[in-house]
């Protein structure tokens, strides 16, 4: 089996993988990174979203074997050392932008990427932005909001009533 | 209240770890020394097994066992829970659901042998060496053809497709009949409630463990429910002592009413762990979860509604066909029966209801109880007819609601359908969404999409549900095979913080969050030193789980009994260190006193003096702050709302863009504002999904068309407009002690009669003669219809 090295979340980390083991299964199966998801055999769900080389990439959809040196963020790599959420995360909490839970780290992933790119988006752009990702729980509303908030744009309180 | 106490939109506790990949779901589980499992699956829908070969699969590389029909023979079935009586007085037909498929299969995705093998990958490799000798036979999927016998029986010994034929109330019936037949208008409607796939997002998994030494069992699974499991495991399906079996339901991604149940794959893990001596895991791909997990809704229903001429209601009466699929799922016969011809006098004041169901077995997976369980199919036919009738009569539709709504001072009311709706009212939340919806606006909103050459339509909706389904007694008559009680354990420690064990399950609802504020708003301590405990059957005392949107009005109050009973074991343990008489002290926020005096202790002093009961009176009074409450509510709670959406239908191709949905729901006392509306805003997007995108086809040969993420149209960020949600407008639960009635399930029930309601009424507008479009309300359907 081949050995590949990453930088993953800032440490160089080394595993043995096959050659038709995709980074999904290498980031939970192999380096025991479970925060990555996979909730669909189809590239559809987007829970699994990780940054490679800086570029949101749906990890099911990428062979390990083929990453030899290069950088992979991923969920667990998000909040400071101390546990401080990141601006994202803390939006997410504030806005509830989640429920279940499964899949958030594809959302906060994406929202990172989207925020990179377009650090202003519009509701309509988020929306669009998001479509690669499922929520099945939150009927989109508080991840939006919790993105355009980590945006520094105002959105209604999630409490009014 | 203290801060984060009942009412408090306090932010969720569990965000933290889902937040930084800290969650641990099933498949984030590998115990060392995992072998994995993989099954084989039918791929008919109809077929003998003739034989089912593992010889060469046992030889591949890395496999440690196999597994078919046959090694299970001697075990039980998975059963149903719930019994129904024909209106012929005749019990319901039962066919035995083994864990393997054993002499037939019955549909595409019937597990019928297993392999499990040192690595996922040799299992899969292996499942692929078995060979399976399946004839396959005429597949009935129909359920109009399945009911007339005119294909093949999915079960051979019963002789019939038809499981139960379900009339209520059987006294109503002539009555209603008369009455439809005397009505002076009668509005006829047919329509479909579409099958729906509940696509949680974490697939199903389980894990089985067995420790020779002791002979104790541990399975970690996806479920809602791990009481259930553990009691159906131990007294039907494989015969493991409850005493020897820990059910584990870590962090689930979802459920909606697919984790309720028990499944084969967690009876085939433990067998499989005890045959083993290691650890077996199985986690579904979502190809597996599209073919083997319980699926939704599935009704073809005719509906009348009689009323006069001026829109008084006279009578509904419904002729229903349940699709059951292939085996009876353990919640599939009350779901079509009891959780919707119960509420099929709605919000209204009709005199004579009768419902007949007839639940149908065909070759396609299992349906069960979905987000909402019978409740949409009621409120969608009653909702859908009520909308025909008033077009009809040229009655406005809010105004034939009010017309016919229970007024609030007709509380309770024993709705012509069987239930006593405890209290409501409909008229002031139909009076808010007026405004919240700004019906006063909708005709200068229409103007301006017709200058874009749009069609608009406003849609309205009423609806009531029944959550918390109870009490045990009336159940078991009603034929439940499981009494509807939960239960809470409620563990002050020595230091002062606070265990709550309790029954129901968390999978998004944040009761981690919501149910400590509970305890924190009675004791008058912070919540954040409250912990809930959940998912493990070896700490908890027991629990029925968390469907029925029943968590917070039976288990929350199970929470509410257990705290009561600690405050007075906690006054006493008080008057004894106050040197008093426990009647003459009073306890507030957090602080026991002597009425009428400034002598006091606080609560966190009486929690260690009941852990250190130096100079106690140990006659009178037992050592340790803990109490257990079992809690049997007297009767359903009743939601219920008021909805409306605006769309915009594009002429030119059909397509239905959602501009507004507004709902407006009564759930009692609220606890955490900010999980309800997550709760409502998630019902919505999943009515949504039904009435617009969502649909489980089968073809005829029962394959699952529509069997993948990139068939099966899951609604995604951008086919969903801002929701807007309200819960202002709230009448108590008049028997639950917090007065909470529940959310989980209202916006799956509200939403889809609202928007074909708007759709139809967008259509009609516009000058089409068009009264009804089947869900999903596609374009290609839409257009049909603009274009007979």
């Amino acid at each position: 089996m081949p050995k590949i090295t990453m930088n993953i979340n800032g440490r160089e980390t080394s595993a043995e993988v096959e050659n038709r083991t995709l980074l999904s299964t290498a980031l939970r199966e192999k380096l025991h990174l479970t925060g990555t998801h996979i909730g669909c055999d189809t590239s559809q769900c987007g829970a699994c979203v990780v940054h490679v080389n800086g570029k949101a990439v749906k990890s099911c959809t990428i062979f390990a074997s083929e990453l030899d040196g290069a950088n992979i963020d991923t969920i667990e790599g998000q909040a400071s050392p101390d546990g401080t959420l990141n601006v994202i995360q803390q939006a997410f909490q504030d806005h509830h932008g989640l429920q279940c839970g499964f899949c958030t780290p594809g959302m906060v992933m994406s929202a990172a990427a989207l925020l990179k790119e377009n650090p202003k988006p519009t509701e309509a752009e988020v929306r669009d932005y998001l479509e690669g990702n499922i929520c099945r729980c939150t009927g989109y509303q508080g991840i939006v909001n919790a993105i355009l908030a980590a945006s520094g744009q105002d959105v209604p309180s999630i409490a009014a009533e | 209240m203290p801060d984060g106490g009942i009412g408090a939109p306090t932010k969720r506790r569990e965000d933290t770890r889902f937040l930084t990949g800290r969650g641990k779901y099933t498949d984030d589980f590998t115990p060392q020394n995992t072998s994995y499992c993989a099954f084989a699956r039918s791929q008919v829908a109809n077929g003998v097994i003739k034989s089912v070969d593992t010889s060469a699969a046992a030889e591949m590389p890395g496999v440690l066992a196999t597994f078919t029909g046959e090694d299970f023979v001697e075990v039980g079935g998975n059963p149903a829970g719930w019994a129904i009586v024909s209106r012929d007085g005749e019990p319901m037909k039962e066919p035995k659901r083994p864990v393997l498929a054993h002499g037939k299969v019955r549909h595409v995705g019937d597990a019928y042998a297993a392999v499990v093998a040192e690595t996922l990958e040799q299992a899969l490799d292996a499942v692929e060496a078995i060979e399976a000798d399946i004839d396959e036979q005429d597949a009935v999927t129909d359920m109009a053809s399945a009911v007339a016998g005119a294909g093949s029986m999915v079960h051979d010994e019963i002789e019939t497709n038809v499981c139960f034929d379900w009339g209520w109330i059987e006294d109503n019936r002539a009555a209603t009949d008369e009455a439809i037949k005397n009505a002076p208008h009668v509005t006829t409607l047919e329509l479909v409630n579409n099958r729906l796939v509940p696509n949680a997002l974490e697939p199903r998994a389980s894990i089985g463990e067995y420790d020779p030494g002791t002979g104790e069992y541990k399975l970690t699974t996806t479920s809602q429910n791990p009481h259930l499991s553990r009691l159906l495991i131990a007294a039907f399906v494989l015969g493991i002592p409850e005493n020897k079996l820990t059910v584990l339901a870590p962090d689930v991604g979802g459920g909606f009413g697919s984790k309720i149940y028990h499944y084969s794959e967690e009876a085939l893990v433990l067998a499989a762990a005890k045959k083993l001596g290691r650890p077996v895991k199985w986690t579904a791909t979502r190809t597996e979860s599209f073919l083997a997990d319980a699926h939704g809704r599935d009704h073809v229903t005719k509906i009348e509604l009689a009323c006069e001429k001026d829109g008084t209601f006279i009578a509904f009466r419904t002729e229903t066909m349940a699709n059951v699929g292939a085996y009876l799922s353990n919640f599939s016969t009350v779901t079509p029966t009891f959780l919707h011809g119960t509420l099929m006098a709605g919000n209204y004041t009709v005199p004579n209801v009768y419902v007949n169901v007839k639940a149908v077995f065909t070759n396609t997976a299992p349906v069960d109880a979905y987000r909402g369980a019978g409740r949409p199919e009621a409120t969608y036919s009653l909702e859908r007819v009520i909308d025909k009738c008033a077009r009809e009569l040229g009655i406005d539709p809010v105004e034939i609601r009010r017309k016919n709504f229970i007024k609030k001072d007709q509380y309770p009311y024993a709705s012509a359908a069987g239930l006593e709706y405890d209290s409501g009212d409909y008229d002031s939340l139909m009076d808010g969404l007026e405004k919240v919806a700004d019906f006063a606006g909708f005709e200068a909103r229409r103007a301006e999409s017709a200058k874009k050459g749009k069609l608009r339509g406003l849609g309205v909706n009423a609806y009531i549900e029944a959550c918390g389904i109870a009490p045990s007694n009336l159940v078991g008559i009603l034929g439940a095979r499981v009494g509807l009680y939960d239960a809470a354990t409620v563990r002050v420690n020595p230091t002062g913080n606070i265990s709550v064990m309790v029954g129901a399950h968390s999978h998004g609802q944040g009761h981690e969050t919501a149910f400590p504020q509970i305890v924190a708003d009675m004791l008058g301590v912070d919540a954040q030193s409250v912990d809930i405990v959940h998912g493990d059957t070896s700490k908890i005392p027991f629990g029925m789980g968390t469907y029925g949107s029943r968590s917070l009005a039976v288990c929350g109050s199970a929470v509410f009994r257990a705290t009561e009973k600690i405050i007075l074991k906690a006054t006493a343990i008080a008057a004894h260190m106050l040197e008093d008489k426990p009647e003459n002290i009073e306890f507030n926020d957090g602080v026991f006193s002597i009425k009428g005096t400034n002598k006091n202790v606080g609560f966190g002093d009486v929690a260690l003096k009941a852990y250190i009961p130096h100079d106690y009176p140990i006659e009178d009074l037992e050592p340790g702050l803990e109490e257990t409450a079992f809690y049997d509510p007297a009767n359903f709670t009743y939601p219920s709302g008021a909805y409306a959406s605006e769309v915009e239908v594009d002429p030119e191709t059909g397509k239905v863009t959602i501009c507004s949905m507004v709902a407006l729901d009564d759930f009692g006392v609220v606890v955490n504002p900010m999980i309800v509306t997550g709760q409502v805003e998630g019902g919505l997007a999943q009515g949504i999904g039904q009435a617009l995108l969502e649909n489980g086809v089968y073809d005829d040969t029962g394959q699952l068309l529509s069997g993948s993420l990139m068939d099966y149209a899951m609604p995604r960020a951008d086919d969903l407009p801002n929701l807007v949600v309200d819960h202002s407008h709230a009448t108590r639960c008049t028997h639950n002690p917090i007065g909470s009635k529940g959310c989980g399930e209202a916006g799956a029930i509200g939403s889809p009669p609202t928007i074909v309601n708007a759709v139809v009424d967008a259509l009609s507008r516009g000058g089409h003669d068009v009264d009804h479009i089947d869900m999903p309300v596609s374009p290609s359907r839409v257009w049909a219809a603009m274009n007979k």
